[in-house]
C-alpha cells in the first residue's frame, strides 16, 4: 500500500533529501484572511504516495490549508513547500490536481467538452490531440460518467457534477491531488467506488493524496491523518496510532478524545491567566 | 473504476499560448452554442433597433444617417458589455476562474480567448446590422462600408474589454447588469449622439474629449461623411484600438492567482 520509494525523486539539485519523502512539507504556516488568523503556526509533513486525510469540524481552516497548498491562498507566510517548491510555483500548475468543495466546472458544457477544455489547458496544442482524448476518457471512465458524458453538467446530480469536477483534477496524472470533500453527497456505493479509486491512484501511479473530509469513517481509509481544529494541527499520525494513543476503537472516538483534551487545556489556560 | 498510468503530457507554463488562447474561445463559444436564445437577442435586436429607428425618422433620412451610422458602433459595444461582464462574472462565482489559474494557463490567454470569441461573434453581428442597414434600410455612407464594419468590431472589443474589467467589481449578476448604465449610459449621452459635443457645457465637452465612445461615433461620422479615410479617422480608430487595449490590460490586473 505504501508505495513512496516508487515515486521519482524531484528534479533540482536544490530539492533537498526531505522532499524526495515529503509531498508537502510546512513549518511555522500561517493564514490570515481578513482580521482573522485562520491557520496558527502549522508544521506538519503529507508524505508521498500515500493518502492523508485532512479532518476537523467545518471552519476550522481545512479549506484554507488545502487552498495554499495549491497556491490560490493570499496571505501565506511561513514555509510551504509542495513537491520540492515553494507552493504556487508555476511549475506546479501541471502537478497539483485541486477539487474545490463546490465543483467548479461549467455548467453549460457537456461533461466531455468540460474536460476537453481543461485537457487543451494542460496540455496544449493540436500535436496532443490523440493523447488528450485519451485522457480524457479515461478521466470519465475513472469517476464512473462514461455514459454521462454527452450530458450537458448543469442537468447533472449534484453528486455527479462534483464527480466531473473530480475527474478535471485527474486530467494530466498530477502527482499530488488536493481534494476537498470529494465523497460530500455522494451514495455509499459511489463512496466506496471513489475510495478504491483514490487507492488505485496511490498505489499503481504513485500519487499523493490530501483529501479533506469530515465523515469520520472515511478517516479510516487514509494512511495518515492530519486533525485539525481551530486553525491548528491537532494530531499528526496513522490511523492507527492515533486510536492506540488514546485507548479508542475508532478514528472518531479518539478525534473526540483529543478535542476534549484540546479544550480542557485551552480552559486551565484561561484561568490559569 | 480502474486506473492506468498514462504518459504525462508536455505542460510548458509561458506567459502567452496561441494554443491555450484559442482553447478558451472556443470554449466560451460553445458554451453559447448551448445558449441559442442568447445568440439570437445577440444577433437580432440590433437589426430589430435599427428598423425601428429608420421608420421612426421615416419623413428625415438625413437623421436616421446620422444616428443609424453612430448606432452601428454603439450596439457592438454595449451588447458585449454586458455578455463579457456577465460570462466572467460566472467564472469568477463558479470557481472555474480558480480553477484555471491554478492551471497553466496565462492570464492573456484567458482574456485573449474572450476577446477572440466575442470579437468573432461582434463580427457576424456588426455584418448583420450594417448590411441590413445600408441596403433594405438605405444608410447613405458616402465612405466605405468595410470602414464601418472595422469600427463596429473596435467598438466590440471596446466593450468586451470593460465588460471584463468591470466584473471584478460586480459581486452578482444584478450589480454586474448595473454597471450598465454606470459605464455605458454616460458615455452614451456625451458621444455627440444627441447633440454635438461642441454644443455641451465645456465641462461635459472636456469629459467627452477623454471617453472612448466620442471616438467611436466620431469615426462613424468620418466614414459616414468622407469617401477616403481621413486623419481624423485614423486617430478614432487608434484611439478606440488604444483605450480597448489598456482596459484589457487592466482587467487581466483584476485576474489574480492568490485570493483570500
Amino acid at each position: 500500500m505504501m508505495n513512496s520509494e516508487s515515486d521519482p525523486p524531484v528534479p533540482g539539485p536544490a530539492a533537498p533529501a526531505v522532499h524526495a519523502v515529503h509531498a508537502v512539507h510546512a513549518e511555522a504556516l500561517t493564514v490570515v484572511r481578513g482580521p482573522r488568523t485562520v491557520l496558527h503556526d502549522l508544521r506538519f509533513t503529507v508524505p508521498r504516495g500515500q493518502i492523508t486525510g485532512l479532518l476537523g469540524p467545518s471552519g476550522c481552516g481545512k479549506s484554507t490549508l488545502m487552498r495554499s497548498v495549491v497556491g490560490t491562498q493570499a496571505k501565506v507566510t511561513g514555509t510551504l513547500n509542495v513537491l520540492g517548491h515553494p507552493a504556487g510555483h508555476p511549475v506546479l500548475r501541471s502537478r497539483v490536481g485541486y477539487v474545490t468543495q463546490a465543483p467548479s466546472v461549467y455548467d453549460d458544457l457537456t461533461v466531455r467538452q468540460n474536460l476537453d477544455y481543461f485537457a487543451a489547458i494542460l496540455d496544449p496544442g493540436r500535436a496532443a490531440a490523440r493523447r488528450r482524448s485519451d485522457h480524457v476518457a479515461q478521466a470519465i471512465a475513472d469517476v464512473g460518467l462514461t455514459s454521462h458524458a454527452g450530458a450537458l453538467a448543469g442537468n447533472l446530480s449534484g453528486g455527479q457534477r462534483s464527480r466531473v469536477s473530480l475527474a478535471v483534477a485527474l486530467l494530466g496524472a498530477p502527482e499530488l491531488l488536493v481534494l476537498d470533500e470529494p465523497t460530500v453527497g455522494l451514495d455509499p456505493v459511489l463512496r466506496r467506488d471513489l475510495w478504491n479509486l483514490f487507492h488505485d491512484l496511490a498505489a499503481t501511479r504513485g500519487t499523493t493524496l490530501l483529501v479533506s473530509s469530515h465523515v469520520m469513517d472515511e478517516a479510516e481509509r487514509c494512511h495518515r491523518l492530519l486533525l485539525m481544529r481551530e486553525g491548528g494541527i491537532l494530531a499528526d499520525d496513522t490511523p492507527e496510532a492515533l486510536r492506540a494513543r488514546t485507548g479508542t476503537d475508532t478514528v472518531e472516538a479518539a478525534f473526540l478524545h483529543l478535542v476534549d483534551q484540546a479544550a480542557t487545556a485551552d480552559r486551565t489556560k484561561e484561568t490559569t491567566r | 473504476m480502474s486506473t492506468t498510468t498514462p504518459a504525462p503530457g508536455p505542460a510548458p507554463t509561458g506567459t502567452f499560448s496561441a494554443a491555450r488562447t484559442t482553447a478558451t474561445a472556443a470554449r466560451v463559444l460553445r458554451q453559447l452554442r448551448h445558449d441559442p436564445r442568447t445568440i439570437a437577442l445577440m444577433l437580432l435586436v440590433p437589426c430589430l433597433m435599427l428598423v425601428l429607428l429608420r421608420y421612426v425618422f421615416d419623413a428625415s433620412p438625413r437623421t436616421f444617417d446620422n444616428i443609424g451610422a453612430s448606432l452601428l458602433g454603439v450596439f457592438p459595444l454595449i451588447t458585449m458589455f454586458l455578455v463579457t461582464s456577465i460570462a466572467t462574472l460566472r467564472e469568477r462565482t463558479s470557481g472555474t476562474l480558480e480553477r484555471l489559474l491554478a492551471m497553466p494557463l496565462g492570464k492573456a490567454d484567458l482574456i485573449a480567448g474572450y476577446a477572440l470569441a466575442f470579437g468573432a461573434l461582434a463580427v457576424v453581428q456588426s455584418v448583420l446590422a450594417t448590411g441590413l442597414a445600408l441596403w433594405p434600410l438605405g444608410l447613405d455612407v458616402t465612405g466605405s462600408p468595410w470602414l464601418l464594419l472595422l469600427v463596429a468590431l473596435l467598438d466590440a472589443l471596446l466593450g468586451t474589454a470593460l465588460g471584463l474589467f468591470v466584473s471584478a467589481f460586480a459581486a452578482s449578476e444584478f450589480q454586474a447588469v448595473q454597471f450598465m448604465p454606470a459605464v455605458i449610459f454616460p458615455q452614451l449621452l456625451l458621444c455627440g449622439l444627441f447633440t454635438p459635443r461642441s454644443d455641451m457645457h465645456p465641462v461635459l465637452t472636456a469629459v467627452s474629449d477623454v471617453l472612448p465612445m466620442s471616438y467611436a461615433v466620431d469615426g462613424m461620422d468620418e466614414v459616414l461623411l468622407h469617401t477616403d479615410m481621413t486623419a481624423t479617422f485614423v486617430r478614432d480608430v487608434a484611439i478606440v484600438a488604444g483605450c480597448a487595449l489598456l482596459v484589457l490590460g487592466l482587467g487581466a490586473a483584476t485576474l489574480r492567482r492568490r485570493t483570500e
